[in-house]
C-alpha cells in the first residue's frame, strides 16, 4: 500500500516472534540505539523481546585472527536466538558477521551440529533497514526529524549485506528531513575494528577525508547504521569541533513530533 | 605434485618495516598522495564505466573464476599438458622451483647466446624473482621497455603499482629524470623536452627503438599459458611488448605455474575481464599470442620457464588457493582506500595493495615483520572483492591469514585480551559485571569529552572517544520489564 510516497505496513506483524539483538557494543556504549529500535518497532505494532542471555557475535575475535575464541560465542548466539522467527540488530557489521562468518567459524570448530544450527538461524537475522523494508514491508515509519541529514552507507551494510538503498528509502520518508547526498559515500570511513588501532594513521587519514566530505554537505547530522563507524567519524568531527552530530538510523526513525530525538 | 617451500624474502625487501610504520612515512608525502589520489580516482571511474556497459558482468566473473579454478584444481595435469603442447610446438620448457633456479636458467641461456643485454616486456614474475638484479650481477643489462617500467628503472626506484609502476611519479618528475638519466643508458632525451605526455612518449620511443633493433634476446612473462594449444599470451598497451616478442632471435618467458588456462576457449572471458578491470578499456591495444616456433617468423628459439616460487605451497591451502586465480589486473589496488593513501612501497613487495597483503604472506610466509603486518593492512571494507574480476574474496583471505599470524605467537597481550573478552562475552552474567566498569566510568565522566586516555593514544591522538553511558541497555531493559524479557 502506497502512502505519501512510502509504503506503510499493511498489517502489524503480531504473528512474528521477534528478538532484538542489541549487539554488545550498543548494549554497553550506545544504549540509546537499541532503545530507539524498541520504540520504533512497538510503534509499528511489533512486539519485540530482548533475550537477556544474549552477548556478542564474535566479530572482534574473528577479525583479529582469533576465530577459535569466537566458537563459544557462535554456539551461544544460536542457543539464544534459535527459538525466534526473526532477529533484528541495529548493526550492519554484526549482522554481516553472523551471516558471513558464523558458518566459517562452525566449520573451523569441526562441529556439523553447530554448522546446521547456524544455517537455521542466520537467514532469520536482519539488519534494521532490511527488517523494516523486507519483513514489515514499510518505508514510511511515521518519523519526524526536521534537520539537514547526510547518510554514510557503512561497508558491511553496503558490500556484505547489500542493503542497497533501503536506509535511504526509510530516511526519504521521514517528515521534515532535509536529506543531502554525501560525496564519496561508498568509500570506507577507515574504522575497520582492529584496523583503527593497528593502523591508526591510515585509519585517521581515511576518517579525516570522510569527515571533510560530511562537512561539505552542510549537514547538522551524520547518520549511519553502525555506531562503531559513527564513533570513529564522530571522534574526528568532535576533535575538529565541527558541531556536526552523529546519530544511528534507528534514532532518527524513532523520532516523532511527540517524542523528538 | 610435491609441495614446494615458501619463497625466500629477497634482499631488497629484507628488514622492511612493518606496514604501519612504512605507511606513516608514505602518508606524510603529500606530493605522492596527490598523484595517487588523482591516478586511482581517474582509473576507478573509467573501470566503473566499462564494467557497467557489460550486460552480465557477474556471469563473466564467474566464468573467469571457474576457468582458473578448473586449472588450479588439476594443476599437475594441466602443467604436463602445457609442457607437452609447448614442446610439440618447438618451444623448450624449463622448470624452476624458486627465484634462484629461474634466474640461473635465464642467465645460462643469455650466456650461451653470448649477449650482454636483453630487452624486457613488463612482467610481474620477473620482478618477483628480481631477474634484473641477477642479470646485472652476471654482467648482463636488462632494458625495461614498458614506459612506466623504464621510468622506474631510470629513477633507480621500485615499482609501486602492478599496472602503473610509476604511479607515484608525476609528469615533471618524469621529464627531469629523462633529461638526467637517459644519456647514461643510450640515446639521450632531447634538450628541449617538456612535460607534455606526447613529447615524453616520443623521447622514450626513440630511446627504446635502438634497443629493440639491436637486441638478440628478449625476456617476457605471460598473462596466460593455454594448455590445449601450447600458446602463451601477453596483453599490453604500448606495443613495446610486441616488439620484444617478435624482433629478437631468442625469447625467454618466465611464467608462474598459476598462469595456466585449460583451453583456448577460456581465453574469451579473460580477454574481456582483464582490460576492463585493468586499464578501464574495452579492449587493450596489443594482444600477442605465440605457440612455439614458426619458420622464418618471429623468434627462432623459444624458452618457457615454469616458475613455482611458493605457489604450490599456496595451492595446498584450500581457502587460500583462490588467490592464485589473480590475473594481476590491479583493480583491487585502484579501489582500495588504504592503497590510495599509502601507495605501493609500504607493502614491501612487488605485489602491493589488497592482493599484495594476501599474496606476500602466502608466498613468503609470515615470519618477517612486514609480512606479518600485511594481513592487518586493511579495514576489510570489501571494495577489492567487489572489483576483482575473478572473484577473489580478499577480506576472507586476510582474516584467515590474521589467524595464521595470531597462531605463530608473539602477540601475547592481544591473545590474552581476546581470550579474556571471549570468556566475558560467552556468559551474559560476566558481561553484565564487565559493563559495570563502563557505566561507572560513564557516571564519573558525565558530559565531559574524552580526548586523552593513557594507553589509547592510537585512538585518541586524532579522535575523541565516545563517553560511556550511565546505564547499559540491558540495565534499562531490566528496569522497564519484568524478568525474562517480557513486557
Ligand atoms: S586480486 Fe583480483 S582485482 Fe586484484 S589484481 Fe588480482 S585479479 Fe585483479
Amino acid at each position: 500500500m502506497l502512502l505519501d510516497g512510502g509504503m506503510t505496513a499493511a498489517q502489524p506483524r503480531t504473528d512474528l516472534r521477534v528478538a532484538l539483538f542489541a549487539t554488545c557494543f550498543n548494549d554497553t556504549m550506545w544504549p540509546e540505539t537499541p532503545k530507539a529500535v524498541v520504540r520504533l518497532l512497538e510503534r509499528l505494532g511489533v512486539r519485540v523481546e530482548f533475550p537477556m542471555d544474549q552477548t556478542c557475535c564474535g566479530q572482534m575475535m574473528t577479525n583479529t585472527g582469533y576465530a577459535g575464541d569466537a566458537v563459544p560465542l557462535v554456539r551461544h548466539f544460536v542457543d539464544v536466538f534459535e527459538k525466534y522467527d526473526a532477529v533484528v540488530a541495529p548493526s550492519g557489521s554484526c549482522v554481516g558477521s553472523v551471516r558471513d562468518q558464523h558458518p566459517m567459524i562452525a566449520h573451523l570448530a569441526g562441529d556439523p551440529g553447530l554448522a546446521s544450527e547456524v544455517e537455521e538461524v542466520r537467514p532469520k537475522v536482519y539488519e534494521l533497514s532490511e527488517f523494516l523494508v523486507d519483513v514489515l514491508g514499510v518505508t514510511d515509519v511515521g518519523a519526524w526529524f526536521p534537520h539537514r541529514v547526510t547518510y554514510h552507507p557503512t561497508c558491511h551494510s553496503l558490500r556484505m549485506l547489500r542493503v542497497g538503498d533501503r536506509p535511504l528509502q526509510l530516511l526519504r520518508a521521514v517528515e521534515g528531513i532535509d536529506l543531502v547526498e554525501l560525496p564519496g559515500a561508498e568509500e570506507c570511513c577507515g574504522f575497520g575494528g582492529t584496523f583503527a588501532v593497528k593502523n591508526a594513521d591510515v585509519s585517521v587519514a581515511m576518517g579525516t577525508d570522510k569527515a571533510e566530505h560530511v562537512a561539505e554537505t552542510g549537514a547538522e547530522v551524520l547518520v549511519a547504521g553502525d555506531n562503531s563507524c559513527l564513533a570513529h567519524i564522530g571522534g574526528i568531527l568532535g576533535r575538529q569541533r565541527s558541531g556536526i552530530r552523529t546519530m544511528h538510523l534507528a534514532e532518527i526513525l524513532a523520532s516523532t513530533k511527540e517524542n523528538p530525538a | 605434485m610435491s609441495i614446494g617451500p615458501v619463497q625466500e624474502t629477497s634482499p631488497t625487501f629484507v628488514g622492511m618495516p612493518a606496514f604501519p610504520e612504512a605507511a606513516r612515512e608514505a602518508l606524510a608525502n603529500t606530493q605522492q598522495r596527490q598523484n595517487l589520489h588523482n591516478a586511482t580516482h581517474t582509473i576507478r571511474a573509467k573501470r566503473a564505466a566499462v564494467v557497467a556497459e557489460v550486460d552480465d558482468w557477474e556471469a563473466l566473473r564467474v566464468a573467469g573464476a571457474d576457468a582458473k579454478d578448473e586449472a588450479l584444481h588439476h594443476l599437475g595435469d594441466y602443467l604436463e599438458q602445457v609442457e607437452e603442447s609447448l614442446t610439440a610446438n618447438g618451444a623448450i620448457v624449463h622448470w624452476a622451483r624458486d627465484a634462484a633456479e629461474a634466474n640461473r636458467i635465464v642467465i645460462d641461456i643469455a650466456r650461451a647466446k653470448e649477449v650482454d643485454e636483453v630487452v624486457k616486456v613488463k612482467s610481474m614474475a620477473t620482478q618477483e624473482i628480481e631477474l634484473n638484479e641477477a642479470l646485472e650481477e652476471a654482467g648482463i643489462s636488462a632494458w625495461e621497455t614498458d614506459l612506466a617500467e623504464l621510468i622506474v628503472q631510470l629513477f633507480g626506484d621500485r615499482p609501486s603499482h602492478i599496472l602503473v609502476p610509476a604511479i607515484h611519479r608525476n609528469r615533471t618528475e618524469i621529464r627531469d629524470v629523462f633529461l638526467r638519466e637517459m644519456a647514461r643508458f643510450g640515446r639521450p632525451a632531447p634538450d628541449d623536452l617538456t612535460d607534455d605526455p606526447a613529447r615524453l612518449a616520443e623521447a622514450a620511443r626513440l630511446h627504446l627503438r635502438e634497443k629493440f633493433l639491436r637486441a638478440k634476446v628478449a625476456v617476457s612473462g605471460a598473462n596466460f599459458a593455454i594448455a590445449d594449444t601450447g600458446t602463451l599470451v601477453v596483453v599490453e598497451s604500448e606495443g613495446n611488448g610486441r616488439m620484444c616478442l617478435t624482433l629478437p632471435e631468442t625469447l625467454i618467458s618466465v611464467v608462474g605455474i598459476e598462469k595456466v588456462l585449460p583451453t583456448w576457449d577460456d581465453l574469451g572471458p579473460m580477454l574481456q575481464l582483464l582490460p576492463r578491470s585493468s586499464t578501464g578499456e574495452r579492449m587493450n591495444p596489443y594482444t600477442t599470442m605465440w605457440s612455439g616456433v614458426h619458420d622464418g617468423d618471429g623468434p627462432q628459439e623459444v624458452h618457457v620457464i615454469l616458475l613455482d616460487n611458493g605457489r604450490s605451497h599456496v595451492l595446498a591451502d584450500s581457502v587460500g588457493r583462490q588467490a592464485l586465480r589473480c590475473i594481476r589486473c590491479s583493480a583491487c589496488l585502484n579501489v582500495c582506500p588504504v592503497y590510495e593513501r599509502t601507495g605501493g612501497h609500504a607493502y614491501g613487495s612487488v605485489y602491493p595493495g589488497p592482493i599484495g597483503a594476501v599474496l606476500n604472506p602466502q608466498l613468503r610466509g609470515t615470519s618477517s615483520e612486514v609480512d606479518a603486518s600485511l594481513p592487518y593492512a586493511s579495514s576489510l571494507c570489501g571494495a577489492c572483492f567487489d572489483a576483482c574480476p575473478v572473484r577473489i574474496n580478499i577480506p576472507e583471505l586476510l582474516v584467515e591469514l590474521r589467524g595464521t599470524v595470531a597462531e605463530q605467537g608473539g602477540h601475547r597481550a592481544e591473545s590474552a585480551a581476546m581470550k579474556a573478552a571471549a570468556w566475558v562475552l560467552s556468559d551474559p552474567r560476566r558481561l553484565a559485571v564487565a559493563q559495570k566498569g563502563a557505566t561507572t566510568a560513564g557516571k564519573l565522566i558525565g558530559k565531559r569529552t574524552i580526548t586523552k586516555v593513557p594507553g589509547l593514544g592510537a585512538w585518541t591522538d586524532a579522535r575523541n572517544l565516545p563517553t560511556p553511558p550511565k546505564e547499559t541497555f540491558r540495565q534499562w531493559w531490566a528496569r522497564e520489564h519484568e524478568e525474562g524479557g517480557q513486557r
